[in-house]
């Protein structure tokens, strides 16, 4: 039936049915039923708010096993920029590849170039494209997801620019077919994902278009091994100093490090889904048309807030933004060429091959006219029910509540406050038949009494 | 009975100088309309104007009242407010004309821009005022002839 793939899962053995996943759901997605949080295909856009909030840590991320990397003869990890920001000053990007060579893999890829790359593509594309303002990244599977769902109108603002773990996997498995003689399809490249919403973006791209990454591992499960692997890793084996590092990839693993370190003079950064909702929807009522270009990241302060890191965001937010500055102040900066960005970008390198399509949720009915008859009969129940959105009835408010009893998904006595009124209900009509059967009984008996002294007679 | 159980109507109340609620409605009636399986294009369109309009009420007038119909046909937007009402509506739909206090502007508003974007996003739209009483807004947005996208 379902045609969304997605990797949330929720663990029932160990669900408690505590509603706080359903009340930090942005799309709604989320009911409990039968004291058991169900997550609906149609509405979830990935974006991890439910592992996070678990107190029970039974929601979880589906991600790749390590032993995935055996299918293939020759693999390369391609770790998120974020993942630079997981371990302490002392230890540098440089290092941290070694480590995950060291850790099994064939190869590392540093991501920040092809970030580089992508980030002068969009200069280029925002520079054509002044008229469609404000232009929105897409960087974000849970932000172009997001737009998908609850905000279609918006979808001609997200940039077609495709997003660089995909470009990066593209070219190393080209350079690396070429080098060793293998065939494309023998190389294995693995995302280090600081979020589950990057391996839904692998597993089933927005586009529908296959992705260059095989897979991918999240930062959390990594980070202990490569931690260990790094310890025994000499200081002078690997690359200490930072001066190989591009400044402008640096800038994609955190809130507004690609308008920073792009110079873009007018731009907007926001992150959390809370604060992304409002935005867009001051974005669709039209009143950011005075802004270039959006930087929008579902988890807070971008990439290195996402749920499958493990260092406190606000010290992973430091430590990029030190390197960023440390980049800023030398003269060398290992980027890509600008020219040659360029010529690519006029060949269409950069460009995804499908177009976005808006994923609009299913109406309540097909027909105008049916569908505007159940709105009528949610809002008729609505105005029954104590809009408290306490969530005991096992949706995230007395709206929603609302529209699962006119979509037959719940019972109307679901709803703590329609008991107890509906059985003061019952219980009065109750005692008034008992009261009249008990008139109908007295008159009875008198008849019978009269009836008797008749008979006596 | 039967014509009525097609027609979806609502009203909302608009506070005038309330404007951390300007927003609200637009929102509300985008809601409404996505979950009846009206067009991107027709929603979008519906969303500014009602914006427009909310954010007329909050800025120069004392209240209003916004009703909100839809039936199979069309989206039905009226707004009534109690306020300054306008004087010259053909220079109020001029693109750029503006009453707005400085204030106003410094906040981003007011730019003159809010009656010819109302008219722009609608398919009909009407406008009447008495000086020193009100303003009336009529909204149309037809959904067959203008239909998918």
């Amino acid at each position: 039936m379902n045609h969304y793939l997605h990797f949330v899962r929720v663990d029932e053995n160990k669900c408690m049915g505590r509603m706080k996943c359903m009340r930090v759901c942005p799309t709604q997605a989320i009911r409990v039923r039968g004291g058991k949080a169900k997550i609906d295909d149609e509405k979830c856009i990935d974006c991890g708010e439910c592992i996070t909030s678990c107190p029970s840590g039974a929601i979880y991320p589906l991600t790749d096993p390590f032993g995935e990397l055996t299918r293939f003869r020759h693999t390369v990890a391609v770790p998120s920029p974020a993942l630079y920001a997981q371990f302490g000053q002392k230890i540098t990007p440089g290092k941290i590849l070694n480590g995950l060579r060291k850790l099994g893999f064939d190869d590392a890829y540093d991501l920040a170039l092809s970030c580089g790359e992508v980030s002068f593509a969009l200069l280029e594309y925002l520079r054509e494209n002044s008229e469609t303002k404000p232009l929105i990244i897409n960087t974000c599977p849970t932000v172009v997801r997001l737009i998908q769902v609850k905000y279609p109108s918006l979808i001609n603002h997200i940039t077609p620019i495709d997003i660089p773990r995909e470009i990066a996997a593209r070219e190393v498995k080209q350079r690396k077919s070429k080098q060793y003689g293998l065939e494309e399809k023998e190389i294995g490249a693995f995302y280090i994902t600081p979020c589950p919403a990057k391996m839904i973006s692998i597993k089933q791209p927005a586009e529908k278009e296959k992705s260059y990454l095989d897979g991918a591992i999240s930062i959390s499960d990594i980070y202990g091994p490569l931690l260990a692997t790094m310890e025994n890793i000499d200081n002078e084996e690997s690359d200490e100093s930072i001066d190989n590092l591009c400044i402008l990839g640096l800038g994609w693993a955190m809130a507004g490090g690609i308008s920073r370190t792009l110079k873009l003079k007018n731009s907007l950064t926001v992150s959390g889904l809370p604060e992304i909702l409002k935005v867009f929807d001051d974005m669709e009522r039209g009143s950011l048309q005075h802004i270039d270009f959006i930087e929008a990241y579902s988890c807070p302060q971008g990439c290195i807030g996402g749920s499958l890191t493990v260092e406190n965001l606000y010290i992973s937010y430091n430590k990029i933004l030190r390197l960023i500055e440390e980049l800023e102040l030398k003269k060398i900066k290992r980027c890509p060429d600008a020219k040659e960005v360029r010529k690519k970008y006029s060949e269409g390198y950069f460009f995804k091959k499908h177009q976005l399509r808006p994923r609009p949720l299913k109406p309540l009915n097909d027909d105008l006219t049916k569908a505007i008859k159940k709105r009528k009969e949610i809002e008729k129940i609505y105005e029954k029910l104590p809009k408290i959105d306490c969530g005991a009835c096992g949706s995230p408010t007395c709206e929603a509540f609302a529209e699962d009893v006119v979509k037959k998904e719940s019972s109307l006595l679901d709803c703590v406050f329609m008991l107890p009124k509906k059985l003061r209900d019952l219980s009065k009509e109750l005692s008034e038949l008992l009261n009249k059967t008990k008139s109908i009984n007295e008159t009875g008996q008198n008849n019978n009494k009269s009836e008797a002294k008749g008979k006596k007679k | 009975m039967t014509e009525k159980e097609n027609v979806l109507t609502r009203e909302f109340e608009i506070k005038g100088k309330d404007f951390s609620r300007a927003g609200n409605i637009s929102s509300k009636i985008k809601e409404i309309l996505q979950e009846t399986g009206i067009s991107n294009s027709i929603i979008r369109r519906a969303a500014i104007a009602t914006y427009e309009a909310e954010l007329n009420v909050v800025m120069y007038a004392n209240k209003g009242i916004l009703y909100f119909t839809l039936d199979p046909d069309s989206i039905r937007l009226k707004i009534d407010d109690e306020g300054r009402g306008i004087k010259d509506i053909s220079l109020a739909m001029k693109e750029g004309y503006s009453t707005a206090t400085e204030e106003y502007r410094e906040m981003g508003f007011g730019a003159g821009m809010g009656l010819p974007n109302i008219k722009k996003n609608a398919d009909k739209f009407k406008i009447s005022s008495i000086l020193g009483k009100g303003t009336s807004l009529e909204i149309f947005f037809f959904l067959n002839n203008s239909g998918a996208s």
